[in-house]
């Protein structure tokens, strides 16, 4: 409880939080903050892509192709990050690529959060057949490997950012409705839920109004630590070819553009998108392994 | 005992309807599927004689009866590519995938056991920090990633390692790393839970209250029950580990199952995918029936749950 404490001692003469003491008091909980600095970056990069951009990510100068990083000798400070295999400025992409990667990531964990809980809820509270018939095709999906279904999904209908969101979010709902279920479980035994029923509440207003409620935390928890797996799922299938297609900047897209050139050294086609995958999942894991700590104190010791 | 192993055959038998269903529904109504189903560039003629030879003019569950019949005598079809039988084709690629997998593991056991024990002993300590690390770094970086870096240092800057291909033991080092760092990840994880919960229970204080070293303690008494979860885990990762090779393959050009769907992608050999998904997720699923009987017989409490 040294959290509250600090609270208390922070709030400003009006009984509003200033930001410094904000700052202080998430600290104080363990807050991951550089992560979540981190992320939040990333998604006003993507917000302000056209602003930022310094080319057009999808035309380049063929007479200006593998150019290398501006501090490399040959670099031009016209592309600080050099060029891929068409003359493309690599930073362009980068910035670029980050929309694709927040919209995938954000739409996909809130499309399959929202099936997952929804299915989660229904056959927690309603119970008997239904119930059984939810948890038996979630278990019989839960079974299946969610790359190659995706893969395979990817195959089908062809590439495109919609397709994607799509397949990943109907390979991934699965994981929310067996832990909302579980939740939901214990939530309908409470008393206010028993209350609601003798108050004559509809069985639609009870999960709505006073399941829902109670559940949201573990969704969000869930979603968040879900995000990253999200974003590698994307990047691989773009790397296969089966996700967001070429000409757009997707990270993924662009590793197996790097492919290119990787034989002839030109590390930074590779190195760079790689790393900023690898930086927003990290900062998406960590964020996920706080809150989880945070909303769930029974996994607090694993 | 019985009722419970027959309910997880149930369970595994619904799982394989799902996928058989999922596939079969997928490419009927995903466009025509006689366009799918015929060589790229096929003529009017030769897509009605697929529709005639598939009958996709009868009944939806007429033609699934039809699809699940094929699937059971090992009829998969005919890749148009290699134009042979799929199901062989699929098993001369199973051994390089097997061998991948094989390497992978123990490069994920050698990393994962010893990092997950330290941290347990040493819990809350800086080394138990470091693995954490170590962990959340090995899930925060796609497996071709680390595959694409490690062939720009190890084969284009030192020139030490072949950059694809397969054949000798070298061939074999970068693939295996790259597809067993997550899992080497995921099997710290479990080694240090699973030896946290073993140091903690009675026989572990009676040891160390008669006075033996801690040393003996946890390399004698902890560590062989530590080890049960992991080790489980392992087999299922095993098979898993075989599935989820599709990029690692490609990146390397490893001739296994995974490198086969690539394929199967990239020249619309569609006989390829389906078959490559329909087995691959039967193995999984067969697996995750296994590991539940098993279970149920190491561990009599577990039968009682659900």
């Amino acid at each position: 409880m040294n959290g509250s404490g600090t609270v208390a001692n922070s709030r400003s003469a009006s009984g509003i939080l200033t930001l410094p003491s904000r700052l202080a008091f998430l600290r104080s909980e363990g807050f991951p903050l550089i992560p979540s600095a981190i992320l939040l970056t990333i998604m006003l990069v993507a917000i302000f892509a056209n602003t930022l951009a310094p080319h057009n990510p999808e035309v380049g100068v063929l007479g200006d192709r593998f150019k290398p990083p501006a501090w490399q000798t040959n670099g031009t400070l016209d592309h600080l990050l050099g060029t891929d295999h068409l003359g493309r400025d690599v930073l362009s992409r980068l910035i670029f690529g980050a929309r694709i990667s927040v919209i995938v990531g954000l739409m996909v964990i809130i499309v399959a959060g929202f099936i997952g809980t929804a299915l989660g809820i229904i056959s927690g509270y309603l119970g008997r057949w239904v119930d059984q018939v939810i948890m038996r095709i979630t278990d019989a999906w839960l079974a299946l490997p969610a790359l190659m279904l995706a893969i395979f999904l990817a195959a089908i209908v062809g590439p495109g950012v919609s397709n994607i969101i799509i397949i990943l979010a109907a390979v991934w709902w699965t994981r929310y409705a067996r832990v909302i279920r579980g939740e939901v479980l214990s939530v309908r035994e409470r008393d206010f839920v028993r209350l609601a029923v003798v108050a004559g509440c509809s069985k639609w207003t009870i999960m709505r109004k006073h399941i829902l409620p109670n559940v949201v935390n573990s969704a969000i928890v869930l979603a968040t630590l879900q995000l990253g797996q999200v974003i590698i799922a994307e990047a691989g299938l773009s790397f296969l070819g089966v996700g967001v297609p070429p000409p757009q900047p997707a990270w993924g897209l662009m590793l197996a553009d790097g492919k290119k050139g990787l034989m002839a050294g030109y590390w930074w086609l590779t190195v760079l998108p790689g790393s900023c995958i690898m930086l927003m999942v990290l900062s998406a894991n960590l964020l996920g392994d706080w809150l989880r700590v945070k909303f769930d104190p029974q996994l607090r010791q694993l | 005992m019985k009722k419970f192993i027959l309910k997880r055959l149930g369970l595994a038998a619904i799982s394989l309807f799902l996928l058989s269903l999922t596939i079969f529904l997928l490419i009927r109504i995903s466009g025509d599927p006689a366009v799918l189903l015929a060589e790229p560039g096929a003529s009017a003629a030769d897509l009605q004689a697929i529709r005639n030879q598939f009958g996709l003019d009868r009944p939806l569950w007429i033609q699934y009866l039809s699809f699940i019949t094929h699937l059971f005598r090992g009829d998969f079809g005919q890749s148009f590519y290699y134009r042979t039988d799929v199901f062989d084709l699929y098993l001369s690629r199973l051994p390089a995938s097997l061998l991948l997998a094989s390497a992978a593991m123990v490069f994920s056991l050698i990393v994962g056991i010893p990092t997950g024990i330290i941290a347990a002993v040493r819990v809350n300590r800086w080394q138990d920090s470091i693995g954490k690390i170590f962990a959340l770094l090995g899930l925060s970086m796609p497996s071709f990633w680390v595959g694409l870096v490690m062939i720009l240092f190890f084969s284009v800057y030192l020139g030490w390692l072949p950059s694809s291909g397969s054949g000798t033991v070298w061939h074999l080092v970068m693939p295996a790393i790259a597809l067993g760092w997550v899992f080497a990840a995921a099997h710290m994880r479990l080694t240090r839970s699973s030896m946290l919960e073993v140091l903690g229970s009675e026989y572990v204080k009676l040891a160390r209250l008669k006075g033996l070293p801690e040393a003996l303690v946890i390399s004698k008494h902890a560590f062989k029950n530590a080890l049960i979860p992991v080790l489980t885990l392992a087999g299922v990762n095993l098979v898993i580990m075989v599935n989820v090779a599709v990029i690692v393959e490609t990146v390397f050009a490893w001739p296994g199952v995974g490198r086969l769907l690539f394929e199967g992608i990239a020249f619309r050999d569609f006989p390829v995918v389906q078959a490559s998904i329909l087995l691959g997720g039967t193995m999984i699923v067969l697996v995750n029936l296994l590991v539940d009987i098993l279970y149920a017989v190491i561990d009599p409490r577990i039968r009682y749950e659900g």
